[in-house]
Formats: structure tokens, sequence, C-alpha cells
């Protein structure tokens, strides 16, 4: 033991206890401005817009990769594709963008002849598309195009060292830029084939662009050669310089400005591939620049800073924070557009009529997991709109406004707008053509039984009550088929109910009785939900593709009760997503939960999904429809459907189509979600719009009002924190009577002692 | 000492061998390389054609841990476990399955986590000590009898509670705090502040519940009692002598705490969206990104080995008594 240390002065607690006070006070006096903004100080009176992102980071902001619905926002403000979809204008039409104008295809037959419009599919042996693109149109700012006074590239050729410390394209000192031409979009496509990184776009392509298959063959050869001696995972790999090898026919540049892609046969929605990702510009100068020696190993790629036009550049990436978009000061300016839906002039939304975009100067997304948080700082003011893609988290929102009062008013005072529009995706339950119990059937007369089957569970499944019930996390419309409103062929009123689940009553569809579902479960050898054959009760599993949260359960629960109202036992077999898509992929899931988010707004984007050579238990995962569903009659109305322009011989045959889906139930048809977006009276022009990602280019702040209204909301109310020090004092305050009394206690004790 | 030091190193090294194994057989009994590269792919239209690539050019097209197609020593190497693994130990941590370089991310977040976790640890165990000491004084009495109770209280509490009412307080209803967020420089100090304070409460009971245990043992020695009878003041017995002599395993306990100081909290940094190191780990265990969750577990055991030997020096630093051999 040691020796007694000296205790504390008593003096010194009081300065010690001062010190910590002051240096508290100085803390929160520190914090100038609004002291509960998830922002840097000031934040609010700069043109900068804040939205919010969920679950993770985008993965790939290449254009040949990106894809998912969370990556396309910042590809689409990076880069601008030949066409687009209109802002405003409903149902969505395209627009040019990097393009002069939205162009017809040529078509022409086997001998080369042209041959017209209206040539029938068969006869089509190419489509050409002559793309002109647009004159003037400048790169952002970016290393890969700096040069020096005698033309040679800066960066074109550095050594690892050099490259060491820099982490982002504005680490290098020089930046460059140079014109858009014809040959970016041919090396975007050619690049499609790399084997550099995943284009999903690939095996579509090689489908339609002539000479893509063999293209991709080729590359991957080429590509093989040079990685020689590397290792396959190597962080640097020679360039893979896709203007030396121009064997690909179907893509070429006319000239600077005039873009040809060839595609066989007629595919009349290839045009809307013209403005996805993956047709957008990509200067080889970028390519070059980011393959050099310690690039990839720095972040350096396409894959986090991409090299575009469009009105942003990506500035700043922070994995799974923040990501910072910029706005390029090269960019051409665009108009506003001036012509919009019905309605929308009434709204305010062409107010900004042919004025100059992008309005603001800077868009930070943040990563904002849960749904909480994210709506009280949105109503904070700290976000202006609610989510940089999604357009169901404002859906809670809207739903807490409608539920409460007080938080109705409160949007309304705070001007908060919820407007909302059908999204072009849908919500299904599943049934897998390969089981033996819900699927297809071996014989015809099991055929027979599993389609009264399924019939009898899509009419017991109630989806009207599901979106009532879950209308805070999942709002939106029961689904009659597989096509969503707004997309041509959908039918509306009467004619498009499903009469397989409904019947009509007053003109209105009625679900049918579960009189009649238990009917049909007699009669395909179940009734009672007891099997007649084994006299056992008729047990469904049925595959989840997240392990539950309470949320989810709850979901996953009220889907078990509607099968046991005709006496079904669901088996719940939640997964995670993995052990899920493996099922999927096997074909061994039975009844299963799913979804689908339209890439282009036509009809042949949905119907594709129940086409029976896409099933993807057969490709082994590549395909798309996952319920493996297969009618040959069905499948030969598709083949001729996908070939037709919006006609009435095109709804002719969506009719005879969706006819045969309601017989056959290979779904049962869910539910059409809302797409909901939420803004403040500050954001201008807001419309959600689900199909188009490059939406926050047309948003414009009023930033001064935003700081005004934001300082009015969040002042600190600091009484309770002073109320709160107060108690602590108090139940302090006997600990230190009782220790000065020991104190004096002991003294006394010891004098008496003494005496 | 300087045998001492080596020893320890040596063993070191064989415990990382054995928490890199457990690492890699934990993390693929759930997952195959195919699950991986189609959670990064995306969920339409993935082909196993990409599937495959994607594998090749991350690595995770060679056999998990044994490769019965090669001959020699190939056998061991030409596996995920060997290549993964062999590059840990020469902290090259290689590149996240997003893609990302994982030593520059480490570097990027080890602020953030220290800026939150340091000032936590130190008042934690500060008040911990004080209330203990306190506890301690007033022992067998009522304040002690109603201290230690608020203590079982407080420690009985989830985490969440606390973050989830103080998010809602002080964020949300008296705007004194940012819910959550984080930005650099002199903002950062509004950011970490609250998850601090929050920290300190949530830990307080089961801390000083600790040390009170610690403090009692020695308040009831003989050399307390002599010190009382010499006459010294309670302070001075309380901070002189017992504080003294339980430093030891209060050391012990606060060691085993700095490990966290790098590699933060996965609570607190994700609920108050602080880009540390915690937030990352959860991120990619969410992520299912084996890349990272294979290198932060290396660089936590490897910290919690460079803790623990640190604590052991420093006992020797402040009991004389002990020594290293």
């Amino acid at each position: 033991m040691h020796a007694a240390g000296r205790a504390p002065r008593p003096g010194c607690r009081p300065a010690i206890a001062g010190a910590l006070a002051l240096s508290w006070v100085l803390a929160l006096c520190a914090c100038d401005g609004v002291r509960d903004s998830p922002n840097a100080t000031g934040a609010e009176s700069r043109n900068v817009l804040y939205a919010a992102f969920d679950d993770r980071n985008p993965k790939y902001l290449d254009p040949t990769a990106s894809y998912a619905a969370d990556e396309t926002p910042y590809v689409y403000l990076s880069y601008e594709p030949p066409y687009r979809f209109d802002y405003l204008k409903r149902p969505y039409v395209l627009a040019p963008r990097s393009a002069v104008k939205v162009v017809a295809p040529r078509y022409v037959g086997a001998d080369g002849d042209d041959l017209p419009a209206d040539a029938a599919p068969e006869r089509i042996a190419e489509s050409i598309y002559d793309i002109p693109i647009r004159h003037g149109i400048l790169y952002a700012p970016h290393p890969a195009f700096a040069r020096d006074a005698r033309g040679n590239y800066l960066y074109h050729h550095l050594r690892t060292e050099e490259v060491a410390g820099k982490h982002r394209p504005r680490d290098f000192a020089e930046q460059g830029t140079r014109e858009l031409v014809a040959a970016d979009f041919v090396y975007a496509i050619r690049r499609l084939a790399t084997t550099r990184i995943q284009s999903q776009a690939l095996a579509v392509m090689e489908d339609y662009i002539i000479g893509m298959k063999e293209y991709a063959v080729h590359i991957a050869a080429i590509d093989q050669q040079l990685r020689a001696g590397l290792r396959p995972d190597a962080d640097d790999l020679p360039f893979l310089d896709f203007r030396r090898y121009d064997d690909l026919p179907g893509a070429i540049a006319l000239d600077d400005h005039t873009l040809r892609i060839r595609i066989k046969g007629k595919y009349p929605q290839f045009s809307y591939w013209l403005q996805m990702t993956f047709l957008s510009p990509v200067p080889w100068e970028a390519d070059a620049f980011y393959a050099q020696p310690g690039m990839a190993r720095n972040n350096l790629t396409l894959n986090f800073f991409p090299v575009g036009t469009g009105p942003f550049q990506v500035t700043d990436y922070v994995e799974n924070r923040q990501i910072t978009l910029d706005r390029n000061p090269n960019f051409h300016g665009e108009p506003y557009p001036c012509e919009g839906a019905p309605g929308d002039r009434e709204s305010g939304l062409l107010a900004d009529c042919g004025k100059t975009m992008p309005f603001v100067d800077r868009i930070v997304a943040r990563l904002e997991k849960e749904i909480t948080p994210l709506e009280t700082k949105f109503l904070q003011g700290f976000y202006d709109i609610d989510d940089i893609w999604r357009v169901d988290r404002a859906v809670k929102f809207a739903v807490d406004a409608k539920n409460s009062e007080d938080v109705e008013r409160l949007y309304r005072e705070r001007g908060i707008r919820l407007p909302q529009t059908p999204d072009v995706s849908d919500w299904y339950i599943g049934f897998n053509w390969w089981d033996p119990v819900v699927g297809k059937g071996d014989t015809p007369e099991q055929q027979v039984r599993n389609r009264k089957l399924r019939q009898a569970i899509s009419i017991a499944i109630n989806w009207e009550e599901f979106v009532q019930v879950f209308e805070n996390r999942k709002a939106g419309v029961a689904a009659m088929g597989p096509l969503p409103p707004g997309i041509f062929g959908y039918r509306d009123g009467l004619d498009g109910i499903n009469r397989t689940v409904y019947d009509v009553v007053d003109g209105k569809p009625v679900r049918k009785s579960l009189e009649v579902a238990r009917a049909l479960m007699a009669e395909a050898g179940y009734p009672g939900g007891i099997s007649s054959r084994t006299g056992r009760p008729l047990v469904l599993n049925y595959d989840y593709q997240r392990t539950l949260t309470p949320e989810l359960k709850s979901e996953v629960d009220w889907v078990a009760k509607q099968f046991a109202k005709v006496g079904v036992q669901l088996e719940i077999r939640a997964t995670d997503y993995n052990r899920f898509q493996d099922k999927m992929n096997n074909g061994t899931e039975q009844v299963f939960w799913w979804g689908w988010k339209a890439d282009y707004p036509d009809a042949e984007n949905f119907l594709f999904l129940l086409y029976g050579p896409g099933s993807r238990a057969a490709t082994h995962g590549n395909g798309q429809n996952e319920s493996n569903y297969v009618n040959p009659e069905y499948d030969r109305l598709y083949e001729r459907f996908r070939y037709l322009e919006d006609g009435p011989e095109k709804q002719a045959l969506i009719d005879q189509m969706v006819r045969i889906l309601h017989e056959d139930a290979p779904w049962s048809w869910g539910f059409f979600p809302l797409a909901y977006n939420g803004y403040h009276d500050w954001v201008f022009n807001g419309k959600p719009a689900p199909l188009v990602m490059d939406k926050l280019e047309y948003l414009r702040l009023d930033p001064q009002l935003r700081a005004t209204e934001v300082a009015r909301w969040n002042r600190p109310v600091w009484w309770p924190l002073l109320l709160l020090a107060g108690a602590v004092a108090l139940a302090v305050a006997p600990a230190v009577i009782a220790w000065r009394r020991r104190e004096r206690m002991t003294a006394a004790r010891t004098l008496v002692s003494g005496t | 000492m300087a045998g001492y030091i080596a020893r320890r190193i040596l063993h070191a090294l064989w415990i990382l061998v054995g928490v890199n194994l457990l690492t890699f057989v934990l993390f693929f009994a759930v997952n195959s390389p195919d699950n991986i590269a189609r959670l990064n792919l995306g969920g339409k239209r993935v082909t196993q054609q990409a599937i495959d690539a994607w594998k090749v050019q991350h690595g995770y097209d060679k056999p998990l841990w044994y490769d019965a197609t090669a001959g020699g020593t190939a056998r061991v190497t030409n596996t995920i476990l060997y290549q993964r693994s062999l590059r840990m130990f020469s902290l090259d941590f290689g590149r996240a399955d997003s893609g990302r370089d994982i030593g520059y991310e480490l570097g990027r977040r080890v602020g953030p986590s220290l800026l939150l976790m340091l000032p936590m640890i130190a008042m934690t165990t500060a008040a911990s000590i004080a209330f203990a000491l306190a506890l301690v004084f007033f022992r067998a009495t009522y304040l002690d009898f109603f201290g230690t109770v608020l203590c079982v209280v407080m420690m009985s509490i989830s985490s969440l509670f606390y973050i989830i009412v103080a998010q809602w307080l002080f964020g949300k209803v008296l705007h004194e705090f940012p819910i959550s967020g984080y930005e650099g420089g002199a903002d950062a100090f509004k950011f970490v502040l609250l998850p601090v304070l929050v920290g300190v409460v949530f830990q307080l009971g089961s801390e000083a519940r600790l040390f009170r245990a610690m403090l009692l043992e020695e308040a009831g020695k003989d050399y307390v009692r002599t010190a009382r009878a010499k006459g010294l003041a309670e302070p001075a017995v309380l901070f002189g002598h017992v504080l003294r002599n339980a430093w030891l395993p209060i050391m012990t306990h606060v060691g085993a705490l700095l490990p966290y100081a790098f590699l933060g909290s996965l609570v607190f940094e994700s609920f108050f969206g602080i880009p540390g190191l915690g937030n990352y780990t959860i991120q990619a265990i969410t992520a299912q990104d084996f890349a990272i969750v294979h290198a932060m577990v290396f660089v936590g055991s490897a910290l919690y080995i460079a803790a623990y030997l640190l604590t052991d020096l420093a006992y020797a630093w402040v009991d004389p008594r002990v020594r290293l051999a």
C-alpha cells in the first residue's frame, strides 16, 4: 500500500466545477445558428438542396453498370443520355436530352431496302436510329481532360506515387473539358461489353444491337490478353481502350454529332433504353485516366466519380453517409419546361417556364436509414425533400397527417406539400409454376385443380384490406392485373375488372365471397382446406425475402390469415435475401412475395414478367419470370405484342393476355403503390415522378425563406435544462449535507475523546 | 521487459490467426461467394455470367479454404482464406466488396470514432469513480442503498431507450442538439456532445456499481482502518488510500474499453449518424461485405491485444510490486 496522498483541497472543487460549467456554456455558445441542425453552421441560407437516401450508399455510379433505382439519380444528374422522360407530362413521354430530338427508327428489310413505318414486324430485318447530338455540350471539369500548352494530357501517364494522397478528382491541380461528340456514345455502347465491370444491360443489348454478342466475345478475349500474368482481382489493369476495337457495326458515329445505332428486327421499346444510364456517353479520357496504377486503390473510378456533361458532378463521396454533387460550371443550361400535365399550371409547376436550369448550386444526399428521424428532420426543415429517389417514404408522413389533427395542422402551418401519383410498380404474391400443388400441374385434371386452388386463394387475399391496414407503408390500390394505371394497355372501370376474383355489382368491382372461394377449394380437392386425397390439412410454404421485423411480421401474419380463410395453413419461411434468391433460382419456392418497378412505361416491361422463356428457374436465375409461369398461348400473343406500337391492335392483344392471366392466376395480383414526395414551401417545382430520376435538376429553392423558417421552428428551449440541473443539485444536496455533517461529527468526536 | 513484450507479441500472432480463421468460418457458414456477388449486383437482370465475372474480379472465384485441384502448397494458397488473410498481416486490408479502399476508410473514420469515444470513456470513468466513491463514503446508509438502486435501474434500461428519449427530448422537443448527423471541423462538437452525454448516463449505473465493489473491497482492508485510526479525514482516506490501491482492477477494466476508442460504438454511431468505424462495421455487416467485416474483426482483435499488453505494462508503472518478466 502507498503512503497517504494529499486529498484535494476544498477550494479546488468549486474551481473545477466552475471550469466545467464554463466549458459547457462555451460549448453551447460555440454552436451558432440553429443548434439542432444536422448541417454545417449557416447551411440553411445557402442555395444547397438537402435530401436523404435510405439503406446504404449507391454501389455503381458508372453508367455502364448503374441500374438500381438508388444509383440512378446521381448518374442522371451527372450524365446526359440521348433522351429523358419529360418531367411534367403524363403519361410519360420521351424528350430529347443530349439528342436534338427523339427520332423514329428507319426500318430495313433483309435485302437492305427501306421499309415503311407500318411494315409488318416479320419483314423488318433491322431498325436504324440516326440520332443527332446537340452541339456545344461540354464535360464537367475533370483532370482526365487537362492538357498542357502543347496539347498533351497532363494526367494520362501517372505513376502510382503521383496518385498517392489523391482521393478525389479535385485533388488534381489542373482540370479540363472538351465537347461531347457522338463517338462518346459509341465508346459507351462498346463499353457495355467490358469484363471489368458488370453491365446488366449487356444481356439485353446482345439480343438487339447488331454485332454486340460477337463484340462481347471479342472484348473478353482481348481483355484476357491484357490481363495475362496479372491476378484476376488485381487493382490495376491495363487500359482497355474501346476506340481500338471498332468491330461493332451496331453503333457508329456518322460524324461528330450523329450517332447511328442499328438493332435487329423491330423493338419499339428501344427508344426507352436511349434514356437509360447505360446509353450515357463515356469519354475515353475518363476511362484512360481511371485505368492508371493506383487510381482504383484510391477510390478514383467512374463508380465513385462520374465524368459527364450533366448539370451536376459528384465532388465528394463518403461511403454510407453522404454524397455531394456540385453544379457543373460547364453545363450548357436547359430551359425549364413550359408544358405539363393538366393541373400543373394551377399548381404553379409552370411558373418557371423557360428559366435556365439547374436552380440549385449543390445537392447533399445523406443516409437516413430510419423513417422516424427522417420524418423529424424533414419536419424541422433540415431536409428539403424527403428522399432523393424513393417515392414511398413520404407515405408515412401523409398517413400521420391524415390520422392526427395536430400533425395535419403542423404540416399545414409549415406549408409542407405531400403530392401523390400512381407509381409504375406492383407488389404481388406469386405461385411457383413448378410446384406440384400451386403450380401448373402434371395432368390436365391436376392443372384444373391447381388453377382452382390459385383462384380460391386469390379471392381470399383481400388486398383492399391490406392497403387499408398497412397504409403507412403500403399506400396503393388493389390490382386487377399486372398493368398499373398510367401504362398503355391498362383498363379502367368495368373493362379492367378481374372477373375471376371480382363480381360486378352496380357497375363496381366487389370481391367474390368466401363461399365462392371455399367452393373452388372443394373443387380443387381441398374441401375446408383438407386434402380429400390424404385427409390432411393443406399446408403451403410462404417464402419471404427478409427476416421478419415486428413491422414485417404483422404483414406476414396478415397474409397467413388470408390463406386461413379458405382453410390453408401457411408455413412462413422468412429467410435473408440470399437464401431467398437461391430458392428462386432453383425453383424450390412455393408461394412468395415479390414486386417489380418498371424500367420504362410500356406494357412490355410488365408483361414480360410472365413470358415463359424468361422463367427464372429455367434460366438459372437469368430470367425475370419469377413464378416460372408458362402458357403457350400467352407466349404466342406476347411475341406478337412486343413488336407493336401503342394502338388498338396492341390493346386487343394486351386484353387477351390479361384475360389469360386472370384465368390462370399465376399471381395474386396484389396492389399498385402510390408515389408520394414531401416538399417544403421553399421548394418549388416539386412533383412526384417515379420514372424521372433527374428530377432534382428541376427544383428551385428559396434559401432565405428556409433560413427564416428553420430558425423560427427550431428555437432552443433552455429552461428544462436549468430545471434538470436544479433537480440534480437537489438530489446531490442531501449527500453533500450528510458528507459535511459526518466530517463535523468526526471532528467533534475527536475533540471529545481528546479531553 | 523487452523479452516479455516480444513473447506477448508472439502470442498475439497466434490469437490473430485464430480470430481470422473463426471469422472466416462463421461468415462463410451463412454466405456463399455467389450470395455476396448477387447482393452486390442488385436484384434485377442479374445473370449467372455477371455473378461469375464479379467473383473473379473480387477474388471470390477460388475455393474457400482448400483447392483439391491444385498441387503442393497451392492447395492451401490458392484459396480465398489464404489470399484474403495473408495480406491482412501486412496491414493491407485491400478493397471492400463495394470496391472502396478499406485502409482509406479506416483512416477517414477513426477521427470521428475517437472524438466520440475518448470523451465518453474518460467522462464515464471519471463520473463512475466519483459516484462509486460517494457510495463508499455513505456505505451502509440509505444514501448508499438508494444510490445502488439507482445504479441497478440505470443499468437495466436499454441504451436504445436512452438514445431515443434523448433524441426526442433534446433534439425534437427542445431543439438543443441535432438528432443525428455529423460535420467535420468545429461543427463536430455539437454532433458528439449529446451522444457522449447519453453514453455517460447509460454506462454510469453499471460502471459505478462495479467500481463501488472494487472500492469497497479496498475500504475494508486493515491499512484503511489504520489510516482512519491515524486521524486522516475521510476524503484523504478515500482518495489517498482506497482509490490508489483500487487502481489495478480499475485499470484492467478501463484498459479493456480502450479499443472502443478506435473502433467506435456500433449502437451510438449508428443511431447518431456518426461516420466512425462502428458505423462502418455495422453497415458492412448489414451489407454482408466480407472484406470490411474481416478487416474490422482483425483490427479489433489487434487493438484488444495491444490494449491488454499496455494495461499489463501499466501495472508495473502503477504498482512497483508488479514485475514483468
